[in-house]
């Protein structure tokens, strides 16, 4: 179990370096193109010239990357071209915002949807399910924008309860974390209910369910004990899933409601040719896609005892 | 929850008992006017065939029939109580602790992400409020009770972390947990070895014994029922054709089916040429195409049109001989004189035997096997093999069946593999028809040569590709193995192996899920022989088929290998198959060669302890047939730590000392071909008394009573 877990982390860290490298070249081979970016179109060769000299661009590069990754390794991810500032200062506050968004959008959605999930996989084919999967994929299926107008509609026009943006001007106001976490919800809480119900609907038709129904066990018991631990197993690796999925899934939701996290960050900067600012978000993002994938790997061989004890 | 028990009551009563099912096609009959009593510390068989509606009669009694089956009609009488009038939390009460199920897969039965302790605890928990630590020794005691070594290790273990034999015993040790009065057991030993399947029989046996439980117990296995039932019925398309005492039912079956059943067992009676087995015609009806009358009509030697086929025919009781309460659904079982009848199929000729097809010589197969373990990289061993196949020697002529048994683990897949190519050996030879193949993978064989030598798997239900017609996937091997090449010839000779396999030459168009499992099979055999094989490969060819459509099978195989003299090795764990089908027998435990020789040799003594034991295991279907009972201790020993001597010397009864632990044991030869692998001199191994025996023709009762 050690030498898995430990395995895991070296083949996340080694993806890690692979797609540092990749995006390293991708970025800054064309080291004229970073000076102009950075120095503006409107810079003059000389300058450009100074500005690379000064920064070492002209030094192999090998010795570029290297020095680029330590400074990454140590939180230096250089100055922000928009922002004028340490890309960090933006950075991690930006990205406390969306794990905030985030946080509560799980602590809402994945409850609805493993209850709904499991109620509906309980009674495969009956009303509920029906009614559960049907409602599921209706939701799943409209995107984030439609639903992010149509939720301002009601809840900021028509019913006036909600603030139609989210920027946190006055500092942090639940009330404008209402509605973007209500799209995230929306959009979904079905997927995850429909990956919990099929697992529950392969649990529910097992022969040890019918062991336990026959052993005479009070009905909750069976269902608790017995099928909730088997079937939520597949579910687990899905909602880590997710995680990665919210960070750039975000985007549309953080701007439709001007809220100031990560997504619209990474938006920015893409727009603005941020060069330091792209760095530093896909590494981010790269970090979190192979950190959740790991822990799913692990967490997934944990819960399963054949798995666990082989 | 108190019941209103009627101590006086049987056990069970089922009356007149009418199940369905409601699918799309509309109700479905599964069971038809079912009656049935269990007296106290009864033992009852239920038998028949699949699909002829046993294991919904044990559902009805939990009642637990799914939300598409219901009882039409009719009563189940639990001590008096009407379980059908039971609501969801009075069955509650009544399940696991008055009366439980035995499964047939212990695997599936379990949970498997629950220690066993937890599951078994559970039911004491709930049934009688014990505490968590009073129910840990009650159920430690319950699995000393079942004769599990190191209970508490087991209470702690998972379901995968304990063999087959030990879940099962798991699940005997789960449903006996509340004492119930009843106990169903569906198929409980259908999943296990025969030696297995012995110990885990004599153990429920001795258990209702020292509880006084009633049994029901569901088994495709004549031979099984005989051993372990003191009643019997037998079921077929839905209802009871015949039911009595087993010695009444097994010495005089008088319902034409029960009749053919006999016949389609490999009895020690019976004899590939002298008396042959006689498959029952045709197939079982589907539930909604039952003719009128009687079920069994259409296949029925005895059948006579405007009495077979007119109205409901009901339970008639025997009278006349000896029999007892033994009652058979028949309008002739009167008329019927089965004495007078060809007792078996016609004779054949014995066959000859031509030129050595495949010797093996040696061969040895090894898989490396990595232990990833800190402990085993730091200790420098973490390279382990597994000795799949050691020292295998035989040969096989043109014409012969050999045939190679053994438990499950003993290496007898792995030696079909690679003689067929998918592993190679890791040394020795086996040379098919001169050639050595030893080494050459299937990938590196010619296309003559694979057709030259081929296989009949196990199970035809997932060997046939679902997305082609049948016709296609014969006519495909024909063309790799280089039979034909034109187009039309190609259809020839798919239309000549479906004549071969008796299928009718429209099955060229169908595809597989339209095919019964004996019909998929005989799609294998045709595919098998579809490159004119010199030899083929039968990986228990019948074990998954039923009991009639086994025998149809078995004749099949036998005539075409009769017909084209080909070498026929056959694997097998049933004894008896092997026994009636043999010409040679190669025993195989963990990956080594016990015994060899011809079937009388292999059947007669002096026997390899460990073949006086296989022999012992298997259950026979003739209540005059005696056998000496060798019950076998503990489990197969792990195939990565066998033991250093012989293989055998961990279970071995007859172990004669240290001997047998340390050295390899000589290979003694008790005659000229016969061949024992063990340190007790021949002398005494030939001292010991046949295992089975069976009675002359003239000391069996029904002639005794019919000269009488």
């Amino acid at each position: 179990m050690l030498i898995f877990v430990l395995k895991r982390i070296g083949f996340m860290l080694l993806t890690m370096v692979v797609v540092s490298i990749l995006l390293f070249l991708l970025l800054e081979i064309d080291i004229r193109g970073v000076a102009t970016m950075v120095l503006g179109p409107y810079s003059s060769e000389e300058q450009r010239d100074i500005w690379l000299q000064q920064n070492g661009y002209l030094d192999p590069l090998y010795e570029r990357y290297l020095r680029w990754l330590g400074n990454f390794v140590t939180g230096d991810f250089g100055e922000s071209i928009r922002f004028k500032t340490p890309v960090s200062e933006i950075l991690w506050p930006r990205l406390w915002n969306t794990a905030i968004l985030g946080f509560w959008t799980f602590a809402v959605m994945i409850p609805i949807s493993l209850i709904l999930g499991i109620l509906a996989g309980m009674n495969e084919g009956s009303k509920l399910d029906r009614s559960i999967s049907v409602t599921s994929i209706i939701t799943t299926s409209v995107p984030e924008f439609a639903s992010a107008v149509f939720l301002s509609t009601i809840f900021v026009f028509w019913w006036k309860l909600l603030p139609g943006t989210s920027s946190m001007s006055d500092g942090f106001n639940f009330r404008e974390l209402m509605l973007p976490v209500m799209v995230l919800v929306i959009y979904d809480f079905g997927y995850v209910a429909r990956m919990t119900r099929a697992s529950m609907a392969e649990v529910m038709t097992t022969h040890y369910i019918r062991t336990a129904v026959l052993k005479g066990l009070p009905y909750r018991k069976v269902i608790l004990k017995h099928a909730l631990r088997n079937a939520l197993i597949a579910p687990f690796t899905v909602i880590m899933l997710q995680i990665n999925w919210l960070l750039s899934g975000v985007i549309v939701v953080e701007f439709a409601f001007a809220y100031k996290g990560f997504g619209a960050l990474l938006l920015e900067a893409s727009l603005t040719s941020d060069i330091f600012m792209i760095e530093a978000c896909a590494m981010v993002a790269v970090f979190v896609a192979v950190a959740t994938q790991t822990i799913a790997d692990v967490g997934y061989t944990y819960l399963n005892p054949r798995i666990r004890f082989s | 929850m108190a019941f209103k028990f009627d101590e006086g009551a049987p056990v069970l009563e089922i009356k007149d008992l009418n199940l369905s099912y409601w699918t799309r096609a509309g109700e479905i009959p599964a069971v038809i006017d079912f009656s049935l009593t269990v007296h106290k510390g009864e033992s009852i068989g239920l038998v028949g065939e699949s699909g002829c509606g046993k294991s919904t009669v044990a559902m009805a009694i939990m009642q637990y029939m799914g939300s598409n089956g219901t009882i039409k009609s009719g009563s189940i009488k639990f001590k008096g109580v009407e379980l059908t009038e039971l609501n969801e939390e009075e069955l509650r009460h009544l399940r696991g602790k008055h009366i439980s199920m035995i499964y047939q897969e212990p695997f599936a039965a379990l949970n498997p992400s629950l220690t066993l302790g937890n599951q078994l605890k559970e039911v004491l928990i709930t049934h009688e409020d014990l505490s968590g630590a009073e129910a840990y020794d009650r159920a430690v005691q319950m699995l000393t009770d079942v004769r599990l070594p190191d209970p508490e290790r087991v209470m702690a273990a998972y379901p995968h972390q304990i063999s087959g034999g030990q879940q099962q015993r798991v699940v005997i040790a789960m449903g006996l947990m509340s004492s119930p009065s009843l106990l169903l057991l569906d198929e409980p030993t259908t999943a296990l070895d025969v030696t297995v399947e012995a110990g885990i029989t004599k153990l429920i046996a001795e258990i209702s014994r020292k509880f006084g439980t009633s049994q029901i117990y569901i088994s495709h296995n004549l031979g099984l029922i005989l051993e372990v039932c003191d009643r019997v019925f037998v079921m077929y398309s839905g209802e009871v054709v015949e039911e009595g005492t087993i010695n009444s039912l097994f010495t005089w079956p008088k319902h034409p089916y029960t009749h053919g059943l006999f016949g389609c067992i490999p009895l020690p009676t019976a004899d590939k040429n002298a008396s042959p087995l006689q498959p029952i015609p045709g197939q079982l009806p589907l539930p909604h195409e039952r003719p009128p009358g009687c079920n069994f009509g259409p296949r029925c030697d005895f059948f006579q049109d405007g009495r077979c086929d007119r109205g409901v025919v009901g339970m008639d009781s025997v009278t006349g001989t000896s029999a007892t309460d033994h009652r058979v659904r028949c309008v002739r079982w009167t008329e019927i004189d089965y004495g007078a009848e060809v007792a078996h199929g016609e004779a054949k000729q014995p066959m000859e035997f031509g030129d050595t097809v495949l010797e093996v010589d040696n061969m040895q197969k090894y898989y490396e096997v990595h232990d990833r373990s800190i402990a085993a990289i730091i200790s420098g061993e973490s390279v382990k093999f597994v000795k799949a196949n050691e020292a295998i020697n035989f040969s096989a002529r043109e014409g012969e069946t050999v045939a190679i048994v053994g438990e499950s683990g003993c290496g007898k897949s792995t030696f079909a593999k690679v003689l067929m190519g998918l592993e190679t050996a890791t040394e020795g030879a086996v040379r098919h028809e001169g050639k050595d193949i030893a080494e050459i993978p299937v990938r590196e064989r010619d296309p003559k040569q694979i057709g030259k030598l081929q296989m009949v798997f196990q199970n035809p239900f997932d060997t046939l590709n679902p997305s082609h017609t049948v016709g296609g996937q014969i006519a495909r091997v024909i063309k790799k193995f280089g039979v034909e090449q034109d187009k039309d010839k190609i259809r020839d000779r798919v239309m000549k192996l479906l004549d071969i396999v008796k299928l009718p030459r429209d099955f060229y168009y169908r595809r597989p899920r339209q095919l019964s499992g004996g019909q998929k099979q005989r799609i294998g055999i045709a595919r098998a022989f579809a490159g004119n094989p010199s030899m083929v490969i039968a990986d228990e060819p019948v074990s998954a088929l039923d009991v009639s459509v086994a025998a149809a099978v078995t004749e099949l195989l036998m005539e075409i290998q009769r017909e084209h003299k080909t070498t026929l090795l056959f694997i097998s764990h049933d004894l008896s198959v092997v026994r009636y089908l043999a010409d040679r027998i190669v025993v195989m435990y963990l990956g080594q060669i016990m015994e060899r020789g011809t079937t009388t040799e292999i059947f007669d003594p002096p026997y390899h302890p460990y073949t006086e034991a296989l022999l012992s295991a298997v259950p026979i279907a003739d209540p005059e047939v005696t056998k000496r009972e060798i019950l076998l201790e503990g489990n197969l020993p792990s195939v990565l730590n066998p033991p250093k001597g012989c293989p055998f010397s961990t279970r071995c009864p007859r172990k004669i000392g240290k001997i047998c632990d340390e050295d390899r044991p000589p290979v003694q030869m008790a005659s000229e071909g016969h061949a024992i692998a063990c340190h007790i001199p021949l002398e005494e191994l030939r001292r010991v008394e046949p295992v089975i025996r069976v009675p002359q023709e003239d000391e069996r009762v029904h002639v005794k009573e019919a000269s009488a």
